[in-house]
């Protein structure tokens, strides 16, 4: 039972990174439809953002937490305006390859600057240490990160679902020329997305580096996943995400403990059947 | 008319008698070594674009010519991909004319390596690679194994640490060829020291989380966990076992590790481990001036690859100067004969499984407060000498050796 509930514990907490950056990347394919292969280098910007403040400017671990998302959101702006923003009209396809190749040239870039062995910097004293759960010692580090991306998440799709804003949002990506008609900027609205997208990948990043090393590489190795939890959510349902991230980070959990080999395909595995019960995804619609 | 035919045909033969025994046996009129090895991946920073440096360096200190005739290097990354690196280096023998082939980083591309120098019958020097099989069930007569193995690593780690206490081992292993040799090789090591062996789990390479297996082992209640993995998997290992407080209760066992790696960590996460290593830059006062001259161009400090790279070269070059010929039976032959002593070795030989025997080093890592410089992270806290380290010939599977 101990065993089982703090592998439940330590699913939560990979569960909330993945729920984080499918978000992101449900975000962006719902109004964008765009299928943001760049999405891992971003989360890795974001963490290596964060590690130069810190460690070359001297700001904290706080501050980077707000730098790090404007700053990668900034990008977000520049990579939408110049190269996105060109390909809504054509097969998404065209998309998924331009974003893939803007990650392969980021990481590449950092990889020559920094090198592959990482670097690391360190949890801010307020989070250091650990709490004793009973059933095992939890790092409070641990607990932040899914309080504040459950935060996240939930806000994020009460901003798109519930509010007015929101609204305008899907009303402008539905039927663009109705909206703009109404004196919406509707451009303007798609590149602010797809820069709040961005951000959310840079925040789950700068989550993420006191956990594991900062290095170019980490993007790549986590979005494959991520994607796989996109798929099976159904492909720009923004709770479905959410949820599903959640829920395929506990299964992970429970895999490490009865097989553990099989810990980095479960989550694969769990896609291909959906895809044969649910070709939407979980919580897609038909088409 | 016949005549005039003769005399040019017959001061050509004279040249070329004249040019083999004056100008020694070189082959294509240069030497060429090449170099494979992970130059973009994950292994990157403890071999890579610096490894390639090394040798450059060798050659450099040899003068840039050995014989009369000038030395080439080629460089090439496998992208961890043994089929790239085994149609490389038949590229390379087949067309480029080169002489001897190092193979850089990760096991399953040296073994190819060795396989296609084998059948070509040129000289191999495996400097990155861990794999024990390379001299032992895999032992070829044109392979020289130069800076470690498994097998070297598992006897200075696994011994050192059931001697100082360290009884119950729980293993944290790469599942894939070379996690699961280092964790059978480490075992026993383990048992015949009187160790006993609780358990051990299995993690998919590149494991994004490692807390989950963490638990597991410190649910054993086993006091020494040995991490048989390497790079990245190793780094994340460590960290979360310092986060999740497991190194309250264990001691953690690195049995691959690199300067680098620590490095990466830094010294509050890695004090008061013990890791095996073939060389450390701060060793004696000759591996210190050189690591300096490393750490000028490429502002770190070598690891153990880098300067077994730069040895392996320079006495490559030795042996070609003193015999006059680069044919590789006639060096091999030389550079077995020859003891090796330069920055990275001490009274080195090469055994006849290919194994460069030479002294390892088991390495305490330095508490923040001890280290006085950038990069002084070791202590070294015991020297194998000799064969200690290495396979005896009673355990060895190497035909050739028997």
């Amino acid at each position: 039972m101990q065993v089982f509930l703090s592998q439940l514990t330590l699913g939560l907490v990979n569960g909330s990174f993945y729920a984080m950056l499918s978000l992101g990347l449900a975000v962006i394919f719902g109004l964008l439809g765009i299928v943001n292969f760049a999405h891992g280098a971003l989360y890795m910007l974001g963490a290596y953002v964060a590690f130069i403040g810190m460690d070359k400017l001297g700001i904290n671990y706080w501050a980077a937490l707000i730098v790090a998302p404007l700053v990668i959101g900034a990008l977000g702006v520049v990579i939408e305006r110049l190269f996105l923003r060109h390909l809504y009209k054509i097969d998404p396809i065209y998309g998924l390859l331009l974003t893939f190749g803007l990650a392969l040239i980021a990481e590449g870039i950092l990889r020559y600057s920094f090198g592959v062995s990482g670097q690391s910097y360190d949890k801010p004293d307020l989070l250091a240490g650990s709490i004793d759960l009973g059933f095992m010692v939890l790092p409070i580090y641990r607990a932040w990160v899914v309080v504040a991306s459950l935060t996240i998440c939930l806000g994020t799709w009460f901003l798109i679902e519930r509010t007015s804003l929101g609204a305008t949002l899907r009303a402008g990506t539905e039927n663009p020329a109705l909206v703009q008609a109404f004196g919406i900027n509707v451009p303007l609205m798609v590149t602010l997305t797809y820069a709040g997208g961005a951000a959310l990948a840079a925040i789950a990043g700068v989550l993420a580096a006191p956990i594991i090393q900062v290095t170019p590489l980490m993007g790549s190795s986590l979005i494959i996943i991520v994607f796989a939890v996109v798929v099976i959510g159904g492909m720009g349902s923004i709770l479905g995400s959410i949820i599903t991230g959640l829920a395929l980070g506990l299964v992970e959990g429970l895999t490490k403990v009865f097989y553990p080999e099989a810990s980095s395909i479960v989550v694969f595995v769990i896609m291909a059947i959906v895809l044969m019960v649910r070709p939407a995804g979980l919580f897609g619609k038909e088409a | 008319m016949k005549l005039k035919k003769l005399v040019p045909a017959c001061t050509l033969a004279l040249a070329t008698m004249f040019g083999a025994s004056a100008q020694a046996q070189i082959s294509g009129d240069t030497i060429k070594i090449g170099f494979i090895s992970d130059l973009s991946g994950l292994y990157a920073d403890i071999d890579g674009p610096a490894g390639a440096e090394a040798i450059r360096m060798a050659i450099a200190d040899m003068g840039g010519a050995v014989a009369g005739k000038k030395v080439e290097v080629l460089v090439a990354d496998h992208q961890n991909k043994p089929d790239v690196a085994g149609a490389k280096a038949r590229e390379w023998f087949d067309t480029q004319g080169v002489d001897m082939l190092i193979g850089g980083t990760n096991s399953g591309t040296n073994l190819a390596m060795a396989k296609v120098a084998q059948e070509k019958k040129k000289l191999f020097i495996s400097v990155g690679a861990a794999t024990s099989a390379l001299t032992n069930e895999q032992c070829s007569p044109y392979t020289v194994h130069y800076a470690y193995d498994t097998t070297a690593l598992a006897k200075g780690t696994g011994n050192a640490v059931v001697k100082a206490g360290g009884k119950s081992w729980y293993f944290l292993t790469a599942d894939y060829a070379f996690g699961t040799q280092l964790q059978n090789d480490s075992s026993t090591v383990v048992k015949a020291a009187g160790g006993t062996v609780v358990g051990s789990v299995r993690h998919p390479l590149s494991a994004s989380d490692f807390s989950s297996f963490l638990l597991q082992a410190q649910q054993s209640k086993a006091q020494i966990l040995g991490l048989a993995n390497a790079g990245g998997d190793t780094i994340n290992s460590i960290k979360a076992a310092n986060e999740f407080g497991i190194t309250k209760t264990m001691k953690l066992a690195g049995l691959l590790m690199f300067i680098n790696d620590v490095h990466s960590l830094g010294l509050k996460a890695t004090q008061g481990m013990y890791l095996t290593d073939s060389w450390y830059w701060n060793r004696d006062a000759e591996s210190r001036a050189w690591s300096r001259k490393f750490f000028d161009k490429f502002k770190r400090m070598p690891s153990s690859i880098q300067a077994a790279d730069y040895s392996a070269a320079l006495q490559y070059l030795t042996a070609v100067k003193a015999i006059g010929s680069d044919d590789a039976d006639k060096v091999l032959a030389q550079m077995k004969k020859t003891k090796i002593n330069d920055i990275y070795a001490k009274g080195g030989w090469i055994r006849d499984d290919g194994s460069m025997i030479h002294d390892m080093y088991l390495m305490q890592v330095k508490s923040p407060d001890k280290s006085t410089e950038p990069w002084d992270y070791y202590n070294i806290a015991q020297t194998f000498k000799g064969e200690e380290a290495w396979t005896t010939k009673a355990e060895s599977k190497c035909a050739t050796w028997k």
